[in-house]
């Protein structure tokens, strides 16, 4: 099936690489949101990951580690984050802003040198003869692993929420950290750990964007994905699984403008360009219209915690 | 009966103390196994702080615990629960967004598969008779419910020690009844129960023994059997209290009533809060009007509907004759209603804010406080310097945030910020909540003095003694529905207990006779 | 390890000696990046902070300060009062950008006037540019209950697309040989916001901002509306019982700080920048943020603090053309100065005690 020179299969394939960056971070804040805690600083992580992704490769010329220190690097920015505002009790808004706004100037610091260097690819997981069947090969048997791990880490992250005591207690802190106090749990520490997740899965989806998706350093090279991360966690109603859909809907809107602009469209390709953020802003509008609680959004979100007595 | 039994828990001169309060101050105490025992005394006398503390959630600065003859010092509540102590409390610790099985398995240490653990919650609340369902959402059961769920919590521990933090206070008469009978059986069995109260009557029912505290330091020991309710409470309070005193009735020959409420519904803001169905009721100037029932049963909500906070149909609420219902906060005081919610920090006042802004909070528009927009702080602070030194407010100064003061204080400073604009309507949510008992007398005298000089009085109450103290009519708020108000001489208690709908919820499993 | 314990009330102290501490903090700690990076901390700070004060070219560099600190101070203001009151836009960059392009399209579209009264209509254009993006997410909220936050700042992204489109279409210069960009308001004297004083950098913006500095003093230290803000933001559920509509308050408040941004960058588009261009936006929006913070959402501490941020703007570009510093250290060094100050906050409200003592 073809819509004029767009091929489905390849449209598919492609929207399945395009989204990993945003759902991967928004499956990082679904968790540091469902502890409690509003980390809007999604996109520093996420651009931090990006640099320490990219110099880590170029470096050892391995993705692999360029991914782990992906992971590194946005972690090691959320804990900035995690001790402002848990142990500071810093407002988590503003610290979040301040976060994306020292990601953005230290990404760039650290890639100066970095500018046109292309990275060792990350080649496909071998399927052998599967990659050939026609349609299902290139759609399901064509791609690197960071795009199954980040369908696994959906899947994981929705078993560890709804059936293990871990998640129980990461659900409980972000209903109410004070009842979670009053039965012994340690709220801050627990709220450490989720942003530290957080911070890891943005950092590997930055790296993913230097890595795999551009392949090279620019700066500001992450352009908006961890804002539209955010709001992805928004439109699924904190549900890991719709995070998937949610990610595959923004990134199958990425990729149908790039290629209609490829195509060259009657539509101007400034409007096509500024699709995928008024799109953000539509579905924001839709989910956010229902009434009070229906949403899921934790009771807790946002707010911070001092055990005063 | 209970002194064969071996000493399970003995508290040896622990001290506690925060910034500006000594919470505890050597205090000691002793319970036996399978003895109800009763720590008496009023909100601040620190009964909280000191279960707190024997449930490892507050270190105790000075002295020492025993448990079986051991020495007994937990770090964590995980320790404690461990030892045998499980703790039902007042607030804070329930999570309405989980059902009631994951509520229950966050309390415990190691709790078992959830459809285990279900059909444990199932079995055990059978045997208690305290029927619980547990995949219910607990952001939906009743007030009484939810306390089921922290008991069956505690139950599944086979805990050696039961603190209970005023647990008859979200109960209807009858739902004490089966609360007690649950106590019992528990106490034959052998569980010492920790019994935290300052209602007597309960105490005297119920318990074996009797630790009284009063600002932190134990007064006395007593035997709740053997006691009279009046020598349980000077021990309490440490002064005689007089009754307020009521004017006369007096007919002011109104055309309308000051107060007419008609078929009010709205549907409630708060996540898990009761929508107000079709409430009716009138309040005559020089009225008091008492609503009881239990928490969370529209109380909020009714009081947001009275304000102005949330907005009814124009009709729905009159005051003298004139629809009112479509007004906001500020127009309805303009018009001479003045309102104190019962959460005073955050909603009465704001926390962060000194006292002359938080008197200017209400009390702008009655007291002429705005001219063309611009505020008139010189005479905000007169007006806050007022009503400190009318309602005994003990603060340093106007100048304060109100979050310095105590809640007592605060409670003060709201009641009497109110009361002091001349008002034609008074509505008030939990008038004397947190206060000590001479400082609740006074406001109960202000609010009664307000009605004798003409203004109709609403006063939502979860305290059933405060409303048939000063009430004139009594009605009972049960599921967003408000009783048909009936005069509150002649009231009996159990009378009071059926209008308040009996018992919640015990349709969903089978009771054993 | 330390403990914090609630202060009865905030302290007036620290509430003023915190930006200073979290100015001290960004010195020694961009000093000891600047050291990292292998240049002299010590020169760089000077080269920041003193040069275009008292250095060898103040007298120009002073004026470059104000140019800086006039869209700064103004966007931070509007922000101010939306912040106080918990409402965040965060797209004020956007609302910039719209502004400007609103603004330059109204002279525009009158040239070659030559009469000066153009000029009011363009700032009407601005401010109503401004603050029109700026209700997008106002009423949304409103409406929807969308998150302002999300929605203010993909905005910004729109607005980018929108200012190239107007770069390279329908503002484009027709005597401009092709290349993107509008005429030069340089060369337009009618619809131009020129320096006032010669050589001081003050231009219109800088006065509005002065002037809209002292009027929101004025509102929220005297005014009910300034007290209904301030109300809304620490305890919501006491300015609903008090009687704010909070849905006014959003759309007053984005309204206000749209308009505001919308007028810095009109003024900014005519004046300094002088063109519409498609890297016409160099990031104010989002430094006013910093600077709104900084000046502790208090109209007289955003004046000083748009000044000290223009300054590590004008000391900045001369550490990169001096020192060598990458412009990027810039922005580090602006980031961590929003960390401390976040950071130091806490002590306004709270005492740190060591634990163990007493």
């Amino acid at each position: 099936m073809d819509f004029g020179s767009i091929n489905l299969a390849v449209l598919i394939a492609s929207l399945m690489v395009a989204s990993v960056p945003i759902m991967l971070a928004a499956l990082g804040e679904l968790i540091v949101e469902k502890a409690g805690v509003l980390n809007l600083g999604v996109e520093g992580m996420m651009i931090m990951g990006a640099i320490c992704g990219f110099i880590v490769t170029i470096q050892t010329q391995s993705p692999f580690l360029g991914f782990v220190g992906g992971a590194i690097g946005g972690a090691a920015l959320s804990m900035v984050f995690a001790f402002l505002t848990q142990v500071l009790l810093a407002n988590q808004v503003a610290t979040g802003l301040a976060l994306t706004m020292f990601g953005l100037g230290m990404s760039s610091l650290m890639g100066q040198g970095y500018n046109g260097l292309k990275p060792v690819p990350t080649p496909p997981v071998p399927f052998g003869p599967l990659a050939d069947i026609p349609f299902f090969g290139p759609v399901l048997f064509s791609h690197d692993w960071v795009v199954y791990f980040s369908i696994f880490m959906s899947g994981l992250l929705w078993w560890v929420l709804k059936s293990t005591r871990m998640g129980l207690i990461l659900r409980a802190v972000g209903e109410s950290h004070e009842a979670a106090h009053a039965l012994g749990y340690k709220v801050i520490r627990i709220r450490f750990g989720a942003i530290a997740f957080g911070g890891a899965m943005a950092g590997i989806g930055g790296a993913y964007v230097s890595l795999v998706r551009v392949p090279q350093w620019v700066d500001g090279i992450t352009a908006g994905a961890g804002w539209i991360a955010l709001a992805i966690v928004v439109f699924a109603a904190w549900k890991p699984w719709r995070v998937l859909i949610g990610a595959y809907l923004f990134g199958g809107i990425t990729v149908l403008q790039l290629n209609l602009q490829v195509a060259g469209s009657w539509i101007p390709v400034e409007y096509l360009s500024m699709s995928p953020y008024l799109i953000t802003i539509l579905v924001l509008v839709i989910m956010s219209s229902g009434k009070g609680r229906a949403l899921n959004a934790p009771a807790a979100l946002g707010q911070n915690f001092h055990a005063s007595r | 009966m209970t002194s064969d039994l071996p000493m399970l828990l003995h508290v040896d001169a622990i001290s506690k103390a925060y910034p500006g309060v000594i919470a505890n101050h050597d205090v000691s105490f002793s319970i036996r196994q399978g003895e109800v025992h009763a720590l008496l005394g009023e909100n601040g006398a620190g009964k909280s702080t000191l279960v707190k503390m024997i449930y490892g959630l507050v270190k105790p600065d000075s002295g020492q615990m025993r448990w079986l003859g051991a020495p007994y010092a937990p770090t964590a509540p995980r320790v404690a629960r461990s030892t045998g102590v499980a703790m039902v409390f007042q607030h804070f610790s329930l999570f309405e967004a989980l059902n009631v099985a994951e509520n229950v398995a966050l309390g415990m240490e190691n709790p078992p598969p959830m459809k285990a653990l279900a059909a444990r919650i199932t079995q055990v609340s059978q045997d208690y008779g305290l029927p619980l369902d547990p995949a219910r959402m607990v952001g939906d059961l009743s007030a009484g419910e939810r306390q089921r769920v922290e008991i069956i919590r505690c139950l599944l521990q086979d805990p050696k020690l039961l603190i209970m933090d005023e647990p008859t206070s979200v109960l209807t008469p009858q739902e004490v009844e089966i609360l007690f009978k649950t106590l019992r059986q528990l106490a034959a069995e052998g569980t010492a129960i920790l019994y935290i109260s300052h209602k007597l009557e309960e105490i005297r029912s119920l318990c074996d023994a009797a630790t009284i505290l009063r600002r932190g330091k134990v007064v006395g020991t007593a035997d709740p059997k053997t006691s009279t309710a009046r020598e349980l409470a000077e021990a309490m309070v440490g002064a005689t209290l007089t009754p307020p005193e009521r004017a006369a009735p007096k007919d002011w020959g109104d055309a309308e009533p000051a107060l007419a409420v008609q078929n009010l519904s709205a549907a409630s803001p708060i996540p898990f809060g009761t929508s107000l169905k079709e409430i009716s009721f009138s309040v005559e100037r020089g009225e008091v009007l008492g609503i009881g029932g239990v928490a969370g049963n529209g109380q909020d909500e009714l009081l947001l509907a009275l304000s102005g906070e949330i907005a009814a149909g124009a009709q729905m609420i009159r005051a003298a004759g004139r629809p009112v219902g479509a007004m906001g906060p500020a127009d309805r005081r303009r018009i001479g209603f003045v309102m104190a919610p019962e959460d005073r920090l955050g909603h009465a006042a704001a926390p962060d804010m000194s006292l002359v802004e938080n008197a200017f909070l209400t009390g702008g528009v009655r007291r002429g406080l705005v001219k063309n927009g611009f505020i008139d702080w010189p005479a905000a602070r007169v007006f806050a310097d007022a009503v400190i030194n009318a309602y005994d407010v003990r603060t340093p100064g106007s100048h304060v945030a109100a979050r310095a003061l105590s809640g007592g204080n605060l409670q003060k400073f709201v009641i009497g910020r109110e009361l002091s604009q001349s008002p034609d309507v008074i509505v008030i949510n939990q008038p004397t909540w947190g206060v000590d008992a001479a400082a609740a007398a006074a406001i109960r005298q202000a609010i009664l003095d307000r009605a004798a000089a003409g203004a109709a009085v609403v006063i939502i109450s979860q305290d059933l003694d405060e409303l048939l103290e000063i009430a004139d009519n009594f009605a009972v708020l049960n599921l967003g529905r408000l009783t048909v108000p009936r005069p509150v001489k002649g009231l009996t208690v159990d009378q009071i207990g059926l209008m308040m709908g009996g018992v919640h919820g015990m349709e969903t499993a089978h009771v054993p006779a | 390890m330390f403990r914090l314990e609630k202060r009865p009330s905030p302290s007036k102290f620290w509430l003023y000696a915190t930006p200073v501490v979290a100015v001290v903090l960004t010195m020694i700690f961009g000093g000891l990046l600047f050291a990292a990076m292998g240049t002299n901390p010590f020169t760089v700070i000077k080269t920041i902070f003193w040069d275009p004060v008292f250095g060898e070219f103040a007298f120009y560099l002073r004026g470059q300060l104000l140019v800086k600190a006039g869209p700064l101070i103004l966007i931070a203001l509007g922000l101010s009062l939306g912040f106080r009151a918990g409402i965040w836009n965060i797209g004020a960059e956007g609302q910039y950008i719209i502004g400007a392009i609103c603004g330059a399209a109204v002279g525009l579209a009158a040239y070659p006037t030559e009469s000066r009264l153009i000029f009011i209509p363009m700032i009407a254009a601005g401010a109503l540019g401004g603050w029109a993006w700026a209700m997008i997410p106002a009423i949304l909220k409103t409406r929807f209950n969308t998150n302002e936050i999300l929605v203010s700042l993909m905005l910004v992204y729109v607005a980018e697309t929108i200012l190239a489109k107007a770069a390279t279409g329908f503002l484009k210069n027709p005597e401009g040989m092709g290349f993107p960009g509008s005429r030069n308001f340089s060369s337009y004297p009618a619809a131009a916001n020129p320096e006032l004083i010669a050589g001081s950098g003050l231009h219109w913006g800088g006065v509005a901002a002065i002037v809209i500095g002292g009027l929101a003093y004025v509102l929220l230290s005297r005014h009910i509306i300034g007290f209904q803000i301030k109300l809304s933001g620490q305890a919501p559920r006491a300015a609903r019982f008090h009687g704010v509509n909070p849905n006014k308050l959003v759309v007053l408040c984005m309204g206000l700080s749209g308009a505001l941004a919308g007028l810095a960058g009109m003024f900014e588009v005519t004046g300094p920048a002088g063109q519409i261009s498609i890297d016409f936006n160099v990031g104010y929006g989002f430094t006013a943020i910093i600077v709104a913070f900084l000046g502790r959402l208090n109209p007289v501490g955003i004046i000083l603090a748009g000044l000290i941020m223009a300054l590590t703007y004008v000391g900045g570009e001369m550490a990169s053309t001096n020192l060598g510093l990458p412009s990027a250290a810039i922005q580090v060094f602006q980031g961590m100065l929003l960390f401390f100050l976040l950071g130091v906050d806490v002590l306004t409200n709270f005492r740190i005690r060591m634990a163990g003592g007493k």
